[in-house]
């Protein structure tokens, strides 16, 4: 078989092949996360032991923490908010780029957990959009890497519009 | 060792502070407000009370006067902790500062403020520390109600 100069020789692999737009920018986007841990409380301890050597968040392409919120696309919000806090987080999540999302780790990110008084934000979902909620008091490093994986399903799944208004 | 310095206290005091009862080895002595600079100069100068410890208040809502105001001080000299309790109205919370006396007095003093409304009468800086300005009420007082928030951060539409 006569080879063109120049050209290297077909190796008889994959050449090419054909995807969905969506679909390979979910499966690009799901490998690639890049955390910012908004960590205020004890779920932090938590929060190192799901991204240390033993559970390895990376291991699921989330594990490299960006610190500043412009080069993350994922906000990782780790324990109690209060009220004196919440005007930082809306601020941090204001400044990702798109596109984000957001975990709410552990119950008092979801819903206030057991405080229910004057200083704490019941929910971060009342101040910024979260798209996946993990309770637990701590979570168990296991349910954080359960909710990661259904996080990255949920994006490579999704519609990935490349350009629009806001992108 | 601790009765004995307990004991000098004790006369030194008498006639100035009320009850010096010892309740988990602190010496806790009940004075009116108004003697409040004059036993706490005593303690320091006397007594060798150069470390302060903390101020906070404890609230009875059905008592009048319904503020109890506490501190405590640490002798580093004796190794010995007093208590020093007062009661104010609620109409008039108000007692002396120590700031004067201990600058670390300030940031307590302010905390106090925050949370019980106690006035400390000298004290020119007595914004919010642990709340935020414009927040209303006091919350560790009884009657502030238990649910209520004061969020800085307007709440989103909760549609889904």
């Amino acid at each position: 078989m006569s080879v063109p100069a120049g050209r290297p020789a077909p190796s008889g692999a994959f050449e090419f092949l054909t995807t969905k737009k969506d679909e390979f920018v979910g499966w690009a986007r799901k490998f690639s996360l890049f955390p910012y841990p908004f960590v205020t409380a004890c779920c932090a301890m938590e929060f190192m032991s799901v991204s240390s050597t033993l559970y390895d968040t990376d291991r699921f392409g989330a594990a490299l923490p960006r610190f500043t919120p412009r080069q993350s696309d994922l906000l990782m919000v780790v324990g109690t908010v209060t009220h004196k806090q919440a005007p930082i987080l809306r601020k941090v999540y204001e400044q990702m780029c798109e596109p984000k999302w957001v975990i709410a780790f552990g119950v008092c990110a979801t819903s206030g957990g057991f405080y229910q008084n004057y200083a704490a934000l019941p929910g971060i979902d009342k101040i910024i959009p979260v798209d996946l909620y993990i309770p637990g008091c701590p979570p168990r490093p296991e349910m954080v890497i359960d909710g990661i994986m259904k996080l990255q399903d949920r994006i490579a799944g999704d519609r990935h519009p490349i350009v629009n208004e806001r992108f | 060792m601790d009765d004995a310095v307990f004991n000098r206290i004790r006369e030194r005091l008498a006639g100035i502070a009320g009850e010096a009862a010892v309740a988990h080895g602190i010496l806790v002595l009940e004075i009116e407000p108004t003697r409040l600079l004059e036993v706490v100069r005593a303690l320091k100068d006397e007594f060798g009370f150069d470390m302060f410890l903390d101020v906070t208040a404890v609230d009875w809502p059905q008592r009048e006067p319904r503020f109890d105001v506490v501190w405590h001080f640490y002798s580093t000299r004796e190794f010995v902790r007093v208590r020093v309790r007062t009661r104010v109205q609620f109409a008039d919370p108000t007692v002396d500062t120590l700031t004067k006396l201990y600058g670390s007095a300030n940031y307590m003093e302010r905390e106090c403020h925050d949370m019980y409304g106690i006035v400390f009468r000298g004290n020119d800086d007595l914004r919010p520390i642990l709340l935020y300005e414009g927040f209303e009420g006091h919350p560790l007082r009884k009657d502030y109600p238990k649910h209520r928030e004061q969020p800085l951060v307007p709440y989103r539409d909760p549609k889904p």
